[in-house]
Parts: C-alpha cells; structure tokens; sequence
C-alpha cells in the first residue's frame, strides 16, 4: 500500500491521498544522503536521555525518537502530522491538528494528519486510557515533535537569511525576520519534502499557553461536513475491488465447542462462496453481504454443550467465594484492624454492586481484510494497529512485516468492542478465500461475545471518630477478569482467537497478597480521601492515615475489557456512595464534608467549583421534611481525581424520584473538570456532556444478563441504552483552565462520578440508599421499602 | 430472484433481488450508498433509516417489495460537504456528532418528523426521537441541531 487512507482530519475523511508525492512514506524514512538536511547543532544519535520522551517502539515502525517519524514539511506548503493515537469519536484529531498548526505556526487547514498506519505512523500502542491528552500534548512526542520542527525551521531560516536566530519570528509556515518582514523564507523552500534527520529535541521550548492562537480554541471539527453529508469513510463503508462478505456463526453457548459442521447444509444457497472452519471457528464467505448472512443462519453445525455459569442471581456472592485469587494489596497502613476494633469507635459499613456493562456501539463492528500472496492488508478500528499487526500475524501464521493495519474508524467504542475479534475474523476468511473479505457482525455476535466493562463487588469500611472525622478506611473489592485487549501477542483474549485456538492471558493466582512498595492508584480503587502513604510519602489526594485497600481479581465467566473509565467508574461509585453514606452519619454536608478530608488543592477547588456553580444547598443528607410519598426531590454530589492525578473532576446531580413507581429522572448535573490546559473548550465540553449523559445510561439502565449457558443481552431489547429522546436533565459544564499544568485525560472524567452523584442525591430526596447499579424502577423501590420498614421499627421503638 | 425497481434519490435502479431482502442490503451493497447503516438489523436503533414516501423507515426490516416504486430518499442525497441541506448545516453549527455513526438515525429521523411537524415542541420532538439510539450520547447538541432545523422549515 503505497497510499495511506487518511483519516479524521481530512474533509473527506477516509479519502485516500498520497501523502507525500511520488514518496512511498516508508521508503522516504528509510532514505539517506541527497535529501538529508544535517544539523551541526543537534546530533542524529538517539540519546538514551530521550527514551523516557517516546513511547511505543516495535521492529518496523516509524522510529518514535525521530522527528521524521513524526512531522513532514511538503513541498506545497502544507505540514503532516503523524500519529498513533487515533480518533473514536472523542475529537482528539481535531485537537491534534490544533496541536501541531499552533505548534509549527501554520493555519489549521495547512495541517493533515495521518492516524494510525503500521506503514506511516510511530507505534503509541492503544489509544485509550485517557492517554492520548497527556501522551502527545505535554513534552514529549507529537509536542515535542512539533517543538523540535519549529526551532530546527528556525535555526535553518537563519542560515538561509543570514539572520541571527534569536531575531526571527515563525508564523503562516514561514520564518522571517522580526525587524525587516521582507527577509523571509517559507518552510516549504527551506525543507519542502526533505527530511529533517533529528531526533526529538527534549530542550526544545514548546509554545507558551499565553501565545496560543489555535489551541485553547473551539475549533470546530474538520471531519463534521463530511460525517453529516454520508461522505465520510468509515470502516463499514471500505469496498475493494473483488471484495466478498463474510459472516460468522459464534458458539451458541459459553464454552461450546464445534462437533461437526456441514457445508452441504448452505452449499447450494446463492452466492456461497466458501465454508470456513478453523478449531472453533466457523464463517461462510459469500459474493454478497445478504448472501453471507443467510448461510451463516442456515448453516448446520453441532455444538458441545457449553461449560454453563454461574447463577445471575447470586453471581455477587458467587465473585467472593471464587477460587484461584490474584490479591493485591495498594495501601496498608496496618493499623486498620486496630480502628475497626476500637472500643467506642462508629464503624460504617456497607457494600456496593456494580453489574457486567457493555461497550454496545451502535455499529455492530466491522473490518475487512485482504489477504493474499502471503501480504495482509487490513482495514479496522482497532484501537491499537500495531498490536493487531502482530495478533493477526499470529491468527493467519504470517509475519508481523508482512501485515500492514490502517486504522479505519469505526462506530463509538469506548474501550474495546468488537473491532480486534472482527478484524481477526475479516482475515481468517479473507486468507481461506485469497480475496479481500468484509464482515460486519450482527448485533447478537456483537453483543454476546464482546469484552464488557467488570463486574465488581466492593466492601467498605470507615471509622468515625466522635468529632465526625473519617480516621480509618477499609476497602476490599472482588474483581472478576478474562482475557482483554490482545496486547503484542494474546489473540486469545478476545473472542475470535480463542476460538481459533490461543489462550487468554493466563490468570496469575496470588495470596496472600505482598505488601504495597510503590504507590498504585489502580484504577481508582484508591478513594479520593486516604492518604495513600507507601514508604511515608503520601501520595493519596486526602488525608485518612488509617487505610487499607485489598483488590481479590477472580476468574470471569465472560470476556473482560476496558469500558469507559474502566474499573475507575465501578470504585467511584463505590467510594463516593460510601462517603456520602459516611456524611450523614456524621450528620455533616457531603460537600464539606468531602472537602474536610481532601488534601489535593486540584481536586477540592473541582468540588467547590460544582457546589457552587449548582448552587449547592448545604445541609446533611437526606433532605429533612422530604415527602414520603409522590415525587420527591434531591441533589448530590461526588468526585474524582481520574487515576489519582490524570484529570480532576466534581458534579452536582439534582434528580427526582417519584416514590409509586420507582422511576428516577435526572433534572440537572453541574459538572467541573480540570484537565490541565484546555486543548479544545467545545471539544471537552462535548466529551464532558456526552460522557454525563453515557454515565446516567449506565447508572439507570444497563446491565449484562445471561441464563444458565448464555448472555441474554443481545440486542436493544434486551440491554437498556438511554435513547435520543428521554428526559435529558439540563448540564452545565464548567471548565477550568490550567495553562500551566501538565495536559491531562479529558475523556473520562465526567462518566466516572455520575452513578454516585445520582445515587447520592436519591438518597436525598428519599433516605433510600440504592447501592447496585443500574437503579431500575424495582431496586429503587426496594430501597424505598426498606427505608419504609427501618422508620417503622425506629417508630416503633421510640413510639 | 426477481426483477425490483426502486427509485432512490431520483434516479431509477432495477435490480435482480430476492424480493424478501431488505431494503438496506440493496442500498448499501447493491446502490453503494453510505448513508444507511447496518447497527442492529432489529429495527431497534435507527442506523438504516431512510425516508419512503416522506416517511422514516426502518431499512434493515424492510423487504424491498414493499417500497418498490416508492420514492426513496437517503442521506447522501440530502445534500454535499460544500452545500450542505438546513439539517445538515444544523448538525455542523451545533458540532453535534461524536463518532457520528448514528448520524444517518438521527438526522433521517428528525427530518421526517420536523418536515411534517415543523412547528413541534420540545416534548414532541424527544418523544419522536424516543426510538433512536447514540451511543456515545451527543443528545444534548443532537436535539439542539433538530430544533436548530424546525425554526427554519417553520419560518
């Protein structure tokens, strides 16, 4: 493939370009002599001081220490950017093209990007984890790229004009002088289609936040016209000439494995092309897309019964009595035991369920793949191109070199959907067919057989002493997990390779667990309020010294992945439940309350800034006189430090509950988040919206169901996504802007705190306190009836 | 197999089809059209949805013998990046899309309902884009771009 497809930032979003004219890009990095432009002040040697500024690196791809793998001045002016953090709805190209415009000092339409591309673009292993911000916008890679570009144009502008370098200025893609504008050069006549031939320079000086003319603006989305209009490319939408469909036939149960197939059952069906059988992996190819998804219907294959699951309705109690365990212990200050057991002391408890949730995106995911001649081309939206290039190496027993993945975007995954399990599915038929193969799967293969978000059951304690200050913390936690995303060489932790015969990563039993020697926020399972003290430095964000968190990860009946805010969003909605739960015994308002036992300036200003911007009543929970029947009002509050320092986040939820029915509607969130510099206002504020109101489908309505042998939750019947037109509460997002901070994740912050910031302001409307998630009508209320039932014996034992 | 024609975005196609194959897979597959989406094949979500006759439908449920005739209009033909139809420059100026693969439910949806309805309310519009589905939750600017698009076929 000499011709990269672009992606996101160009207007016609997929459209394929030669990104550099007669240049295959490969070949281009590769050269030397003639078009190399030499530095005498900066070496070409990698320094080893450089490596903590890069990220990524595999055999193959665009070396990450050169600035060459990075930023290419065309010869017509514009710049190309290469990156290898990718776009999933989220705007982080649009503000990556904001990036290296105001970087380099070239308008924004100058600027294409080219996203993801084994052949293109430097390996940054997945785009995800709310890592895309921090990892290109701070001081190393696509920054510092940029940084480097621009001072390299400088001091060769110098050269070139016979002006110091101190006295010229970049601006519009060109240098000149700042006393006389007539002595000017472009970047297109200093080193149009050159390379540069240097590493990232660490000491080169990004632009200050003050100077910013394009980042730090809501610039709007370059891929918008196109995505509105049906122009732009999806993966769903790539056709190769000569191109077959595919279709899969997934095990009808868990653990089921294939006994026998018979392709005569579809062999006279219309367009069938080939059955496909690898181990347990069973596809039909056909001429057209229709074709293959009535033969994978008719198709006859026996199944072994499967391996069976547990019971849905015990599955909580199931998780703590699992067995092999991996413990881990995070913080330990030893004396918890001590607090509990203290004589006098007021111990809270109480537990908190958080059910199995899926990615669900709204396309079923699709890839197509071409493979033939012993080359493989795919096509997918796999979050990480370069660990496909070498699962799929795996999968089709080639050579990681002899794979080439463009990312291709897809329907909205948020973590990992089915986009690895179908690439690996489009090449596997597409090597059986020698032809290029496209599969989308159905909306039941989408959903039964994806990685979904964790189940966790968590236990919590805290110690009150008699002023009402938290002085002890006790957290424990039952994780199950299986599989995950593939990495460099685990197929098999997504559906497809296993079926074709890789492993999951193995689970690595472990108990007792070893004692913390190095601080981990661990996904948030960390609260907000302990001090987080490994080798007396307390690296926590509050200021409970007494603490202990101890993490049981158990083997999981169904795939796991990371769901949005994976893991944080399920311990957020237990620690942040619990501490209101700890406010009201202390009779204390759960702002204030919070903010007493905080120690992170970051965090505790996002609490004020909410309570404040939503006019926070201040008062302990639940609201006093608050009605016993009919609708009852309330609002409440939560927070998060995302992963302890990766982005800062507070919110207000008013809701109302109406008290017959169960049902809850969200009238108004007020969300502050702190993310360090803005890149992007519309953007973050787009993401902070869209991730509140993914957070409330999530708090109110989904949950994986399965029966005795499968998951149940195969469609939009079956799992409950909030749709266009339910009761929207009013959001008002505010922004805080920390130009000078360390960029930090964006995505993720709202979506953490919207469970408990619901739950809580349940709980004051009504005093029912409703630890599962999802909040349906029947658990709220069953909460109401036991709030119903405690005032009844405290009435009558006070009465 | 058997000879259908269908009149989509204005032009005639006849098309050699199993009359029971939905209308999506002709679209799509036979038509190269990007507009319509497969997301559930359920009718569930709204991804497919073009418009019949002036009417929302469902394309991945409906056999393509039953529109047969019908005039048939799909996203690609509303309008171009450089000239984009009012509900298209709506969604731009309200930057309302994230990934926006549920771009074609959303926008087909509310252009059947607001052209028919230009004057509904708030409620009216929620309530007739109660069976559409985003996942990645841009409601907030969706529902602004669709009323966005009422104030204009309205004035």
């Amino acid at each position: 493939m000499k011709n990269p497809t672009k992606n996101s930032a160009s207007k016609l979003g997929g459209a394929t370009k030669n990104n550099r004219a007669g240049f295959s890009r490969r070949d281009f990095l590769k050269q030397s002599g003639a078009l190399i432009v030499s530095f005498s002040v900066l070496g070409a040697a990698v320094e080893p001081a450089l490596a903590q500024f890069v990220t990524g690196g595999t055999p193959g791809s665009p070396n990450p220490s050169q600035l060459d793998s990075w930023i290419a001045i065309n010869a017509d002016g514009t710049v190309t950017g290469y990156t290898g953090k990718s776009e999933l709805g989220q705007g982080i190209v649009t503000a990556q093209h904001q990036l290296v415009a105001e970087e380099l000092c070239v308008p924004f339409d100058r600027v294409e990007l080219i996203v993801c591309d084994t052949d293109y673009t430097p390996d940054q292993g997945y785009t995800s984890g709310s890592q895309s911000h921090p990892t290109n916008f701070n001081h190393a890679n696509l920054a510092q790229a940029c940084a480097t570009a621009r001072e390299a144009l400088v001091k060769l502008a110098a050269d070139h004009l016979g002006v110091p370098a101190d006295q010229l200025s970049a601006a519009d893609g060109a240098v000149s002088s700042k006393s006389d504008p007539s002595k000017k050069v472009s970047y297109a006549d200093l080193i149009g289609n050159k390379k540069f031939n240097l590493t990232l320079d660490k000491n080169a000086k990004r632009k200050p936040a003050s100077e910013w003319t394009i980042l730090g603006t809501p610039v709007k989305r370059p891929d918008m016209p196109a995505m509105v209009t049906a122009r732009f490319e999806y993966v769903h939408n790539i056709r190769r000439p000569g191109m077959l469909h595919g279709q899969v036939v997934r095990p009808p149960t868990v653990g089921a494995t294939v006994v026998n197939v018979n392709d005569a059952s579809v062999a006279k069906m219309p367009g069938v092309v080939k059955v496909v059988v690898k181990k347990n992996f069973v596809g039909v190819v056909a001429e057209k897309p229709y074709q293959a998804l009535q033969a994978a219907s008719e198709l006859k294959v026996d199944w072994s019964a499967g391996s069976g699951l547990p019971k849905f309705d015990d599955f909580y109690e199931h998780l703590r009595t699992q067995e092999p365990r991996r413990d881990t212990l995070l913080v330990n200050s030893k004396d918890v035991d001590q607090s509990l057991a203290q004589s006098g002391a007021t111990v809270v408890k109480a537990t908190y369920h958080h059910p199995y949730q899926m990615h669900g995106s709204m396309g079923s995911s699709c890839a197509v793949a071409d493979v033939q001649n012993g080359k493989a081309t795919l096509w997918s939206a796999t979050q990480g191109v370069w660990f496909m290039r070498s699962t799929a190496a795996m999968v089709l027993g080639m050579k990681p070199e002899d794979v080439h993945v463009i990312f291709t975007r897809g329907s909205g995954c948020y973590g990992i959907n089915g986009a690895d399990a179908v690439s690996y599915d489009a090449a596997i038929l597409s090597q059986a067919v020698g032809k290029p193969v496209r599969i989308q799967l159905t909306r039941k293969d989408e959903m039964a057989w994806e990685n979904y978000g964790n189940a966790i059951v968590a236990d919590e304690r805290a110690v009150l002493d008699a002023q009402g200050n938290i002085v002890a913390w006790d957290h424990e936690s039952w994780v199950p997990v299986l599989g995950s995303r593939p990495g460099r060489n685990r197929p098999g932790n997504v559906i497809t390779g296993l079926l074709v015969g890789f492993e999951p990563e193995e689970f690595a039993a472990r108990t007792p667990a070893p004692e913390p020697n190095r601080y981990n926020n661990n996904s948030n399972a960390i609260p907000s309020y302990v001090a987080g003290n490994i080798g007396g430095k307390k690296q926590g964000t509050g200021n409970i010294a007494s603490e202990r968190v101890l993490v049981h990860n158990v083997v999981s009946p169904f795939w796991t992945g990371p769901l949005r805010s994976p893991e944080r969003l399920q311990n957020t909605f237990s620690h942040e439940s619990f501490m209101d739960e700890i406010a009201a015994h202390a009779k204390a308002d759960p702002v204030a309350f919070r903010l007493k036992h905080l120690s992170n300036p970051r965090l505790s200003e996002m609490v004020t800034n909410a309570a404040k911007a939503a006019n926070w009543d201040a008062r302990p929970s639940p609201k006093p006189a608050s009605r016993k029947n009919g609708v009852a009002s309330g609002r409440g509050v939560s927070c998060v430090a995302y992963e302890g320092d990766n982005g800062y986040s507070a919110m207000v939820a008013e809701v109302e509950v109406d008290q017959n029915t169960g049902k809850v509607t969200v009238k108004r969130m007020v969300v502050s988040v702190d993310c360090g510099p803005i890149s992007n206002p519309d953007g973050l504020r787009q993401q902070t919206e869209g991730g509140t109101l993914q957070g409330m489908s999530r708090a109110l309505g989904e949950e994986v169901t399965w029966d005795d042998q499968k998951v149940t939750s195969v469609d939009w019947a079956s799992y409950h996504s909030l749709p266009l037109g339910f009761d929207i509460p009013k959001i008002e997002v505010v922004l805080n802007n920390r130009p000078d901070e360390e960029a930090t994740g964006a995505g993720e912050l709202a979506i953490t705190i919207v469970a408990a910031a619901i739950a809580n302001a349940i709980f004051d409307a009504t005093g029912a306190r409703i630890r599962q998630v999802p909040f349906t009508p029947e658990r709220v209320k069953a909460a109401l009836r036991e709030v119903a039932a405690q005032r009844a014996s405290h009435h009558a034992t006070t009465a | 197999m058997s000879n259908i024609t269908l009149k989509v975005n204005g032009a005639s196609h006849t098309l050699d089809l199993d009359p029971s194959t939905p209308l999506l897979y002709a679209l799509s597959d036979d038509l190269g059209l990007n507009g319509p989406k497969f997301g559930c094949g359920l009718g569930q979500c709204g991804s497919c949805t073009v418009i019949a006759r002036g009417q929302a439908i469902r394309s991945c449920i409906t056999p393509v013998e039953a529109v047969a005739g019908y005039e048939i209009t799909t996203l690609d033909a509303l309008g171009t990046p450089d000239k984009p139809h009012p509900i298209q420059q709506a969604f731009i100026d309200e930057q309302a899309a994230q990934c926006g693969f549920c771009l074609n439910a959303v926008i087909m949806n509310a252009k059947a309902f607001i052209d028919k309805n230009p004057k509904a309310s708030a409620e009216q519009i929620e309530h007739a884009m109660s069976n559409v589905l985003c996942r990645c939750f841009t409601h907030v600017r969706m529902l602004a771009a669709i009323k966005r698009y009422a104030q204009g076929v309205a004035r």
